[in-house]
C-alpha cells in the first residue's frame, strides 16, 4: 500500500510541474457534468417531477454516482489506459516485478483533473442536502459515505473487468463504455423509473443501485418500514468488485507477450 | 480543382467504411442509450399533467434520429491526425500541396462524419422502426415532410462540418486542441439540444439557442421530421441554414488564410 501512495505522490508531483494545464483541464472537466446537471435541472423546471421523486432527491441522487465516477477516474485510471501498457509492451516488465499487478497497473497513472468533476459533484450533493429537510443521524452519514466508497469500487471493477479483454483483443472497446458512463447517466436518475429488467440488472449484477436507489430509500425516508438490506447494500459494490479481480488474475495467467 | 477535393472525399470516404466492427459496437452502443433516454423522458411525460410542447411519440422518433445520425451532429468528432498536422509542423507539407487547404479538409472530415453515418444509421432506423409501439420511431407524414428533412439534414451536415473547421482553425492559434475541443463540444452540444432537446428548454433558453447556429445542425432537422416543425417554417428554416452555412464557411476560410500567413514553420 505505501507503494501505490509512492506512485500516487511521484504522478502528483510531475503532473504538478504543468500548473496551468493543470487548472485549466480540471476547470473543463468542471463544466462537462456541469452541463449535464443543467439539463437534469430544465427537466424538473418543466415536468416537476419524475415518479414522485423531487428536484432536490435526484440531485443528491446524481451528485453520489458522478462522485464515485470522478475519484475513480483519478484513482483507477491506469486501467482505463491499460491497452496502452499491453500495445506498448509494457506490461512485460509489470510482470518481472515481485509485486501485484492489480497494485502496479493502477499506479501507472493518475488522472488528478477529475478534482474538477468532484467538485462540481461536492457543491450538488450540498446543495441537495441543504434544500432538503432530513433528519440526519450517525448512521445515515455513514452509509452515504459508504455509497460514494462503493460507487467509486464498482467504477473500478468495471475498469478493471474491460482492461481484461485487453488480453484477448487490442480494440478499444466501445461497449465497456455502456457500464461506465451508461451506467453513471442512468444511476444518477433513481432506477425505479427505468423498466424492471434494467433496474434488476443494474441492482443485481452490476450493483449500481446499491450504492445510490436502495440505500436513499432509507436515507430520504422514502419507506416507512426499511430494513436491514436497504443500510448495508451499499456494501453489495465491495462483493463485486471480487469477481472482477479472479477475471483479472484468470486474465494474467493467460496473457501471452508479443515479445516485441 | 474540384476533382481534388472529390477524390479526397472519396478517399476518406471509403477508409471510414473499413471500421465495420468498431460500428457494430457503436450501433449497439447507442441502442444502449437511445433506450436510456427514453425510459428517463417516458418517466418524466407520466408524471407530469399538464401538456407538454412536444408530444412523447414525437420525443421518441427525435430520440432514434439523435442516436442514428450522432456523427452528423456531435462536435467532438475528431482527426487526430490533422491535429498532429498542426502541431507538429507537418502541415507545412500540406501547404506544399496544389490545393486548398480548407477545400481538402472540409472534403475530408465530411466523408469521415458520412462513413460512419452510412454504417450506423440504417442498423438504427430500420431496428428503431419495427420496436413494439411506444419505443418506435414513426414514419415521417407525407413526401414533403421526407424531402424537407433530407435537405435540412445535409445543410446541418455542411454547417456541422463548418463549424468543426473553425475549432481546427482555432489550433493554428492555440496550439493545443483540448481547449477549443471543450468549449465548442460542452457548449455546442448543449445549444444542440443534445442535453435536452429544445422543444422542452424554458423560453428565455430557447432564445438563446436561435442566436447560435448549432440548432440548426441537429435539433432543426429532426424537429422538421417528426412534423413538429410545419412545413412552411422549415422551408424558411432551410434558409437560415444556408445562411449561416455561407457565413462559416466566409468566416472559416478568412481566418485560415489569415492564420496561415503567421504560420511559422521551424526547420527540421
Amino acid at each position: 500500500m505505501s507503494l501505490y501512495f509512492k506512485y500516487l505522490l511521484i504522478l502528483f508531483k510531475s503532473q504538478m510541474q504543468y500548473r496551468t494545464s493543470f487548472w485549466l483541464l480540471s476547470f473543463g472537466q468542471f463544466f462537462i457534468p456541469f452541463t449535464v446537471f443543467a439539463g437534469v435541472y430544465l427537466m424538473f423546471e418543466r415536468f416537476g417531477e419524475i415518479k414522485g421523486w423531487s428536484f432536490f432527491e435526484v440531485a443528491l441522487c446524481f451528485s453520489i454516482i458522478h462522485m464515485a465516477f470522478a475519484i475513480s477516474e483519478c484513482f483507477a485510471r491506469g486501467f482505463d489506459a491499460f491497452s496502452g501498457l499491453i500495445i506498448s509492451g509494457e506490461f512485460d516488465r509489470l510482470l518481472v516485478r515481485p509485486r501485484s499487478t492489480v497494485l502496479q497497473v493502477m499506479g501507472s497513472k493518475f488522472e488528478f483533473t477529475r478534482i474538477g468533476r468532484l467538485i462540481q459533484s461536492l457543491l450538488v450533493l450540498v446543495w441537495a442536502i441543504s434544500q432538503l429537510t432530513l433528519e440526519w443521524t450517525l448512521l445515515k452519514g455513514f452509509v452515504l459515505f459508504m455509497m460514494i466508497a462503493s460507487g467509486t469500487i464498482i467504477f473500478t471493477g468495471i475498469y478493471i473487468l474491460a482492461a481484461t479483454l485487453c488480453f484477448w483483443t487490442i480494440q478499444g472497446i466501445e461497449v465497456a463504455n455502456i457500464f461506465t458512463d451508461g451506467g453513471r447517466e442512468m444511476a444518477q436518475y433513481p432506477l425505479n423509473i427505468y423498466h424492471k429488467w434494467v433496474a434488476r440488472f443494474f441492482t443485481y449484477v452490476i450493483p449500481f443501485g446499491c450504492v445510490n436507489y436502495v440505500p436513499l430509500l432509507f436515507i430520504l425516508g422514502k419507506i416507512s418500514n426499511h430494513t436491514i438490506w436497504h443500510v448495508i447494500s451499499p456494501l453489495a459494490g465491495f462483493l463485486f468488485l471480487l469477481p472482477c479481480l479472479l477475471v483479472w488474475r484468470f486474465g494474467v495467467r493467460h496473457y501471452v507477450s508479443t515479445g516485441s | 480543382m474540384s476533382r481534388a477535393y472529390f477524390s479526397v472525399f472519396k478517399l476518406s470516404l471509403l477508409n471510414g467504411m473499413q471500421y465495420r466492427v468498431a460500428a457494430l459496437a457503436g450501433v449497439s452502443t447507442q441502442f444502449f442509450w437511445g433506450f436510456m433516454i427514453i425510459m428517463i423522458f417516458e418517466a418524466f411525460y407520466n408524471s407530469s399533467v399538464q401538456g407538454q410542447p412536444i408530444e412523447l411519440s414525437q420525443m421518441i422518433t427525435y430520440v432514434w434520429l439523435q442516436q442514428a445520425f450522432l456523427s452528423f451532429i456531435m462536435l467532438w468528432f475528431r482527426d487526430q491526425e490533422l491535429f498532429g498536422l498542426i502541431t507538429t509542423g507537418n502541415i507545412a507539407y500540406e501547404l506544399c500541396r496544389p490545393a486548398e487547404i480548407y477545400g481538402l479538409w472540409y472534403a475530408k472530415l465530411l466523408a469521415q462524419r458520412l462513413a460512419s453515418a452510412i454504417l450506423r444509421s440504417l442498423p438504427i432506423l430500420i431496428v428503431a422502426s419495427v420496436l413494439p409501439d411506444p419505443y418506435r420511431l414513426n414514419w415521417p407524414a407525407d413526401i414533403p415532410t421526407v424531402l424537407l428533412f433530407i435537405i435540412s439534414l445535409s445543410l446541418g451536415l455542411l454547417l456541422v462540418v463548418s463549424i468543426s473547421m473553425l475549432i481546427y482553425i482555432s489550433v493554428f492559434i492555440t496550439l493545443s486542441p483540448t481547449g477549443s475541443l471543450l468549449l465548442f463540444g460542452v457548449l455546442g452540444e448543449f445549444l444542440a439540444g443534445m442535453i435536452i432537446p429544445v422543444p422542452l428548454m424554458p423560453g428565455w433558453l430557447q432564445d438563446i439557442v436561435k442566436i447560435f447556429p448549432f440548432h440548426y445542425t441537429a435539433d432543426f432537422p429532426f424537429r422538421v421530421y417528426t412534423g413538429h416543425i410545419p412545413q412552411d417554417e422549415a422551408v424558411k428554416g432551410l434558409g437560415f441554414q444556408f445562411v449561416w452555412l455561407i457565413g462559416l464557411v466566409i468566416t472559416g476560410k478568412f481566418t485560415m488564410s489569415r492564420s496561415l500567413r503567421h504560420v511559422v514553420v521551424q526547420g527540421g
